[in-house]
């Protein structure tokens, strides 16, 4: 059998995640008033600064951090059941989302302990929000020619970088108070992955220009971030220097694998499905059911898998890429099918909330194939992993 | 260890040539001794009662191994039809398969319509309420569906009067049929998965290997998802301490793992051209099993309906529904 097939072999969420997740569920009764569907199908676009303190109150941000920073010490399988509960909750997680998800990891793994004792305890306080600046104007989905670069100078009177370039598509910039960086350090462009750093920006400095960039659904989730001669201490710099290209692909696997490659229209989902409940006749959309049903289930089953890959140390990159493939698929069907759904007799009412909420992730959609690797790039790492390439 | 066992066994016994002079009406004796006298009959039987006592979760690795072999004798019915009946009775020897359906006509007579491996079976267990009939093919009238090559019939009885009688276990064997079809399913597809890889690895066009084109490399990618996906349903339905996989579960996996069989197939035969379609070529011993095996005992049409109806009569969240399957 192919090695990474053969990675998709069932695998459960230990005993004690229940108890957790029950701890969850009673956090998020107390704590998140539910708002209108439309906006919690916004979920993990969704900004509440207070909503992401009272989660770190609760000691649930930064949960796979040390102790010793503020975090929650829990291994990636309870972080599963937070992130699936928060999503399924339609909560509004983005302000802390990617700190939480890659940021902390990615300082506490490669920072100085210096950084990681600046930075941490900040993340897990919900007090230092976190972007991520990948994409540039010319690198899209071809990552390695960013032309974004930071040129050794004398800052304050030690060394530090000069940064003089532009990002875009970067989630929430603007309300963020970080953005990690993949620069280019030394060499040229066409030294490709080589000469590649991450930068820790501090988004207040001088020279640092954020402007948001409004989208199809009126929403401004994404923006545009310019640095014009943006002076960076040297501990900027996050990692080893040229190391940035295997550093960002180090967060690869916990960005695509987890629940929020499934889930993401989960919140229309539901509010469909509570329709129906309630509805005169919902006969003609059973076997629609169970279909979603079935797909969810098994899709859980290939994430948790692959949780349970990095709980054990690994780095299931390619594995990771497949199930966002195959759950965005997922995700992106739901949709599609409940457009056809609601249009199946046009002298049925529609209920109003189903229908803007329906109509907001029709639209955002098309971006679950986007962000964190097109369609086209995770195909090609499946065949890369098959051996194909 | 048995599923090892049981892979050596049929990579030795249950060739491709095998396959195909069984299938075109020559006997199956040998092949059925081969598996039996390793003693395979016995993996779900309790070891105080001279079986290995497997676990469902142990049982499933080697059901998946008939699919992947493409196996044409009915070993994983009968295995499930010994497990089935239980204390209840002790099965005569011989070849037992499931019956996807059973009718009683006002005459009397019974018939089971499109049952897997009908051709070959001694026996038929077809589940009559919350039991089980045991019924002797010997007295049965065979009609073959005219479909080259294949092992499905429809069987039909005069009257009931050697019908064996199980008073439990009924409600059992729509749920594990449809799991071990779904078993048989995903062990199928891995094999089609595989043998699609080496020949787009081997067969070169425009001076390069098929596989080194893009376009060929996302059909594979999108084949190894579905494949991978239908795999994980497929082992979710053999979970548990229990002797039979829950309903939910069997559902699930049968649904998945048939839905997966047609795009894993159409990409197969895409991907190989005209020799695919050959009788000379072992990919069509599989891709007729896929679509064979996608409707017995429920395509994913029937299955989802069965889901979607427990799905709206929950009061769960459809997250926590999947969770409490």
């Amino acid at each position: 059998m192919s090695n990474l097939l053969s990675a998709f072999r069932l695998a459960t969420l230990p005993v004690e995640t229940t108890q957790f997740r029950a701890e969850v569920k009673a956090f998020l009764k107390s704590s998140f008033e539910p708002t209108s569907p439309d906006i919690r199908a916004r979920s993990w676009m969704g900004f509440d600064a207070a909503f992401s303190r009272k989660l770190a109150a609760r000691g649930w941000v930064g949960v796979t951090l040390p102790a010793r920073f503020g975090g929650a010490e829990l291994d990636a399988f309870s972080r599963f059941v937070l992130v699936e509960e928060l999503l399924a909750a339609g909560a509004p997680v983005s302000a802390h989302w990617i700190a939480d998800r890659q940021s902390g990891p990615l300082i506490n793994k490669f920072g100085t302990d210096a950084q990681r004792q600046f930075y941490l305890p900040k993340i897990c306080a919900a007090e230092a929000f976190f972007c991520i600046g990948m994409s540039e104007p010319n690198a899209g989905s071809d990552l390695a020619s960013v032309g974004t670069r930071a040129t050794p100078c004398q800052v304050e009177g030690s060394s530090g970088w000069r940064l003089n370039g532009r990002k875009i598509w970067t989630t929430n910039a603007q309300h963020c108070h970080y953005m990690i960086a993949l620069v280019r350090s030394s060499g040229e462009p066409q030294d490709r992955q080589k000469g590649l750093s991450q930068f820790i920006v501090d988004l207040s400095l001088p020279g640092v220009t954020v402007r948001p960039i409004r989208d199809l659904s009126g929403d401004a989730h994404f923006s545009e971030v310019f640095f014009d001669d943006v002076l960076l201490a040297d501990d900027a710099l996050i990692g080893n220097e040229g190391s940035g290209w295997e550093q960002v692909n180090a967060e690869l696997a916990f960005e695509r694998s987890g629940p929020e490659r499934i889930y993401s229209s989960i919140v229309l989902l539901e509010h469909w499905i509570a329709c129906l409940r309630h509805g005169a006749d919902s006969s003609a959309h059973v076997a629609t059911l169970g279909r979603f049903a079935t797909h969810l289930a098994t899709l859980r089953n290939m994430s948790i898998a692959v949780t349970g890959k990095l709980v054990n140390g690994e780095s299931p990159v390619v594995e990771a890429a497949l199930v966002k493939d195959i759950g965005t698929e997922f995700e992106q069907s739901i949709p599609t099918i409940i457009e056809a759904a609601i249009g199946l007799n046009p002298d049925a009412p529609v209920d109003a909330d189903l229908y803007r909420t329906l109509a907001y992730v029709s639209q955002i959609a098309p971006t679950y194939s986007l962000r964190g690797g097109t369609r086209e790039i995770l195909r090609g790492m499946i065949a890369r992993g098959l051996g194909l390439r | 260890m048995f599923a090892e066992a049981i892979d050596e066994i049929l990579k030795d016994q249950c060739t491709p040539a095998v396959v195909r002079v069984i299938q075109a009406g020559k006997s199956p004796t040998a092949l059925w001794d081969a598996i039996t006298g390793a003693g395979f009959l016995e993996l779900l039987s309790a070891e105080t009662d001279g079986g290995a006592g497997l676990s469902l979760a142990e049982l499933f690795p080697v059901l998946r191994s008939f699919g992947h072999y493409t196996v044409p004798v009915p070993v994983a019915q009968t295995i499930v039809a010994r497990a089935l009946v239980g204390s209840q009775l002790v099965l005569p020897p011989g070849m037992v398969t499931l019956a996807q359906t059973f009718r009683r006509e006002p005459n009397g007579s019974i018939s089971c319509a499109l049952t897997p491996y009908g051709m070959l079976a001694d026996f038929v267990l077809c589940r009559d309420g919350d039991g089980l009939l045991l019924l002797p093919c010997a007295v049965a009238s065979r009609v073959s569906t005219g479909v080259p090559n294949s092992l499905t019939a429809s069987l039909i009885w005069p009257d009931e009067i050697r019908a064996i009688r199980v008073l439990h276990g009924g409600a059992m064997l729509p749920a594990f049929a449809a799991a071990l079809h779904a078993a048989l399913l995903s062990g199928a597809m891995n094999r089609v998965f595989e043998m699609t890889l080496r020949y787009c690895n081997d067969r070169a066009q425009f001076g390069k290997s098929l596989g080194k084109f893009q376009a060929v490399q996302h059909q594979l990618s999108v084949m190894a998802e579905h494949t991978a996906a239908a795999s994980m349903a497929a082992e979710a339905a053999f979970q548990g301490a229990g002797n039979c996989p829950s309903l939910l579960n069997a559902a699930m996996a049968k649904s998945r793992t048939s839905e997966a069989a047609v795009l894993v197939a159409s990409i197969a035969h895409a991907l190989h051209g005209a020799i695919g379609v050959t009788e000379e070529y072992d990919l069509q011993l599989l891709t007729r099993s896929l679509h064979e095996w996608r409707t017995a005992h429920g395509s994913e049409a029937y299955w989802n309906t069965v889901i979607g109806q427990q799905v709206l009569l929950s009061e769960l969240s459809l997250a926590d529904f999947v969770r409490s399957v």
